[in-house]
């Protein structure tokens, strides 16, 4: 077949340049990853096919001469052939492949979390104030015991005698989402890392593996274990304060990841342990894991190798049956479940796969924290929540379902200046996140972007704070699983049933 | 139907409320007309929708039988639930509990109380082996859900609750608690904001030798429950001292958590002053608050709690509602109001307001004697 020498796909965006204003000082061609400016002589010239509207460009512009608009020019418009479809149809009769992309679905499915409303204090009980009483966020991650047993001293006092399972110490129900070394750039992991250490929570490597660099924050990071067992030994597993295994991801269930070998330098490589220019593959399942009670040995080689001091946590996809799959998780001695919602990020997936496979992070929830109950196993293991948290008020509703805390993935990249352009899989990103060009990666600074962390996460564990007040509570867990402080607005009945709450007016 | 169960479609039932608790030390006994005039001090804490008493020592000649008080909408469920009691237990005594005409308790449905014990061959041993108390759990919660038109509301041995709708003092005339001696009352005043007349949602609420009287609302409510339906406990009455007093049992009876450590469950110490404890004090507190964190009351409340071991009256972690106590030789008074206290003991040894958290316990001498020897199992 010969190749056709013009595409049907045209720009996105038109990057629009107001020459009047424009003082040819060429930031914008330094600044854009994408290649779309140049420099024609006399005036900076737009490639407007490259531009992804990633919004670097008319950040830095100093003149604020630069717009970023959608293309005008119409694909026809049709409720059925809608243009994404179209333009998919054109991309994959051009290359023969599989459409790829970062970031989560953009599809517009219900969001549950902006249908449900929370309850506050009126008269009979009074409300909290915040800046005046304690209000207590403090959260544990690991197994709990049904029961505790005690002792005596000489003295006649109670002393514990139960030997408490290890655990996670957060002063904010907040982690930082899995994102390798290698998705995402060092300097990155490194805003997280400082962030984490600050705030009292944890970030996780993902499955790239733990740089030197990262070494110090050990109290702070929960490393990973996945499929392709990239950088995995045994100091490795020591490394941080739990281990997870991973098994799905929300934006891609049931398939594993591709890191192609041109990001694979001398940094990458050591850290993943893998020659440099190799693709590092992921495979879909791990291939010592073909059930559950495979998950089992995995777990107890793992709580072997770190000598039971460290949980192990199990991340998985939402997917239809995660309820029965995550009390099979729990009872192949998991103590942390990690359940990961379909609207999730990813650095690269299918969007075959992103965009319509697993279920939603609130509906999974419910039932798996309903389940668990009904098992009588809600203590054995811990909830993480996960699958785009985009505010505290989602965090808020997720603990009120019964998690015990949620992770921030997408949420900490936008603050490093991500726009969910959702080409995350190019490498070229100019914010230096996703990406391993160091004339990028060199411009996203740890420390100003840890500290934006770290006021983001301030910022929603103070509204957090807020709504507990307002609900007359001063402690989270008095939040989590309080499903009867939340109604339902616009649902149906059985969506209601399956998030376990009333329609608000009942 | 109208009388003992709640008829509104309500997840749960909310009050305010005015409480009084009166305890002897030395098992000496009283009437209730005390506890009565006490209450009554406190008429305007409720609205004439519940008020009741419990009161242990009042069944000498049956201490070792339990107790259990039974109100019927009509005879049929009457003979219903009575079925069951023949099949299960041995029925010492059955007789309707004594009451009298007032002008102000009018339409109260047929209450009636049996002194009975398990059988040993009962057809439920088939199945499980259930201590007694564990049997007559069930078998409350079996009738208070499966059977129409019956509710127990007393269960306990040696002690009983006496309760219904009216103001306090009017439910005292109905039982003529003057005729009724024992070392330990407490009473109740109900206020109910959203479920009128409700014979049933009378406090005390108790079970086994456990009794709740309450005042507040626990904003928790809705994860306590759950926590305790994952403990296999039915909470068919969907009232906050319904939840207290299934918590405690899980605790102190089932968990066999020391009393004094399962109130600190109620109203955990907060976590910047577990932090300031020494070693294994705070490593004991923060496993507690890490194991049974479902189970803390948050909100505000003032309980009086009685069992067969004494009385403990305490707060929410932040008092967010009155309650007073004071001493006076043996007799431990405690209330919503010092002047309730003060109608019945004019000049008390001593008077205080318990702090945020901080429960007023009282153990009968003779309990204090034979736990010592057991290593302080119940040391307050």
């Amino acid at each position: 077949m010969t190749k056709s020498s013009f595409s049907n796909i045209q720009s996105e965006y038109l990057a629009v340049i107001d020459h009047n204003k424009c003082v040819r000082c060429k930031r914008c061609i330094q600044n854009c990853g994408w290649g779309t400016y140049s420099f024609g002589g006399d005036k900076i010239i737009a490639d407007h096919s490259k531009c992804v509207a990633c919004g670097r460009c008319y950040t830095y512009c100093p003149e604020g001469a630069i717009s970023i608009i959608k293309n005008p020019t119409v694909i026809r418009e049709n409720a059925n052939w809608q243009e994404p479809l179209v333009k998919n149809i054109w991309r994959q009769s051009e290359t023969g492949g599989i459409v790829i992309s970062g970031m989560g679905t953009t599809f517009k499915y219900k969001k549950y979390f902006d249908h449900i409303l929370l309850d506050a204090c009126q008269v009979t009980n009074p409300s909290i104030d915040p800046l005046r009483e304690p209000m207590e966020l403090r959260t544990f991650l690991g197994k709990k015991p049904s029961k505790l047993d005690f002792d005596f001293d000489e003295r006649g006092e109670p002393v514990l005698k139960t030997k408490m399972p290890p655990q996670i110490e957060l002063q904010t129900p907040f982690v930082f989402g899995a994102m390798s070394y290698g998705s995402i750039s060092l300097n990155a992991q490194k805003a997280m890392a400082l962030a984490a250490r600050a705030l009292g929570i944890v970030m996780n490597t993902g499955e790239g593996g733990l740089h030197d660099d990262l070494v110090p924050f050990g109290k702070n990071i929960i490393v990973q274990v996945a499929s392709g067992r990239f950088g995995v030994h045994r100091d490795y597993l020591n490394s941080g304060v739990a281990v997870e295994i991973k098994i799905g991801q929300g934006a891609k269930p049931g398939i594993g990841g591709h890191l192609p070998g041109e990001k694979i330098g001398i940094d990458i490589s050591r850290t993943r342990m893998i020659p440099v220019g190799t693709d590092a593959i992921s495979p879909a399942p791990h291939h010592d894991i073909y059930s559950i009670e495979d998950l089992r040995q995995l777990i107890y080689a793992i709580k072997e190798a770190t000598d039971y001091e460290k949980p192990v946590s199990v991340k998985v996809a939402a997917v239809h049956n995660i309820a029965a799959i995550v009390s099979g998780i729990v009872r192949a001695g998991a103590d942390i479940v990690y359940i990961d919602g379909y609207s999730g990020g990813t650095g690269a997936a299918p969007i075959v796969i992103r965009d319509h496979v697993g279920i939603p992070i609130e509906l999974a929830l419910a039932q798996v924290d309903e389940r668990l109950r009904e098992e009588g196993i809600r203590n054995e293991a811990s909830i993480i929540a996960a699958g785009s948290i985009r505010s505290s008020a989602d965090a808020i509703k997720a603990i009120a379902l019964g998690a015990d805390a949620v992770a921030i993935g997408t949420a900490a990249l936008i603050v490093m200046g991500c726009h969910v352009c959702g080409k995350c899989n190019t490498g070229n990103c100019s914010w230096g996140i996703t990406t391993q060009r160091p004339e990028l990666v060199r411009r996203l600074d740890p420390e100003v972007y840890g500290e934006r962390l770290y006021n983001l996460i301030s910022a929603w564990s103070h509204e957090i704070q807020e709504v507990l007040g307002a609900m007359g509570v001063n402690s989270i867990e008095s939040l989590r699983g309080s499903r009867e402080r939340l109604r339902g607005i616009e649902l149906t009945d059985a969506e209601l049933k399956a998030l376990g709450i009333k329609h608000a007016g009942l | 139907m109208l009388k003992i169960k709640n008829k509104f479609n309500t997840e749960r039932d909310i009050s305010g409320c005015g409480l009084c608790g009166i305890i002897n030390a030395k098992k000496v006994k009283t009437n209730g007309s005390d506890i009565k005039k006490a209450i009554s001090v406190e008429h305007d804490r409720g609205n004439g929708l519940g008020g009741g008493f419990a009161v242990y020592g009042n069944y000498p000649d049956y201490a070792d039988l339990y107790a259990f008080h039974i109100m019927y909408d009509n005879l049929s469920a009457k003979s219903d639930v009575e079925e069951y009691l023949r099949n299960n237990f041995i029925i010492e005594k059955e007789e309707p509990i004594p009451t009298f005409k007032t002008a102000k308790i009018y339409d109260h449905p047929y209450l009636h109380r049996y002194f009975i014990k398990p059988k040993s061959d009962r057809q439920d041993k088939l199945f499980h082996d259930l201590e007694d108390d564990d049997f007559v759990v069930n078998s409350v919660m079996l009738i208070n859900q499966n059977y129409d038109g019956a509710y127990v509301f007393s269960s306990g041995k040696n002690m009983g609750a006496f309760k219904g709708v009216g103001y306090p003092e009017d439910v005292a005339d109905f039982y003529r608690l003057e005729e009724i001696e024992g070392y330990m009352w407490t009473a109740h005043n109900r206020f109910p904001t959203n479920t009128p007349g409700w014979w049933g949602g009378a406090h005390p609420f108790t079970l086994l030798d456990w009794s709740i009287v309450h005042n507040g609302e626990i904003s928790s409510y809705g994860i306590n429950k759950r926590y305790l339906e994952m403990y296999k406990y039915n909470l068919a009455l969907r009232t906050d001292t319904e939840v207290i007093t299934y918590i405690l049992d899980l605790l102190i009876r089932k968990h066999k958590i020391p009393v004094r450590l399962a109130l600190s469950v109620l109203a955990f110490p907060f976590y910047n002053k577990i932090d300031k404890m020494e070693n294994d004090k705070k490593m004991l507190f923060t496993a507690l608050r890490q194991v049974y964190g479902s189970a803390l009351l948050n909100g505000p409340f003032a309980i009086v709690f009685g069992y067969s071991g004494g009385m403990v009256a305490m707060n929410d972690r932040i008092k967010l509602r009155p309650l007073v106590a004071a001493s006076n030789g043996d007799f431990t008074y405690v209330a919503s109001e010092e002047a309730a206290i003060r109608a019945v003991c004019q000049s008390p040894d001593m008077v205080w307001s318990p702090k945020a958290g901080e429960p007023v316990a009282v153990e009968f001498d003779d309990i204090k004697e034979k736990t010592s020897l057991k290593g302080g199992l119940l040391s307050l």
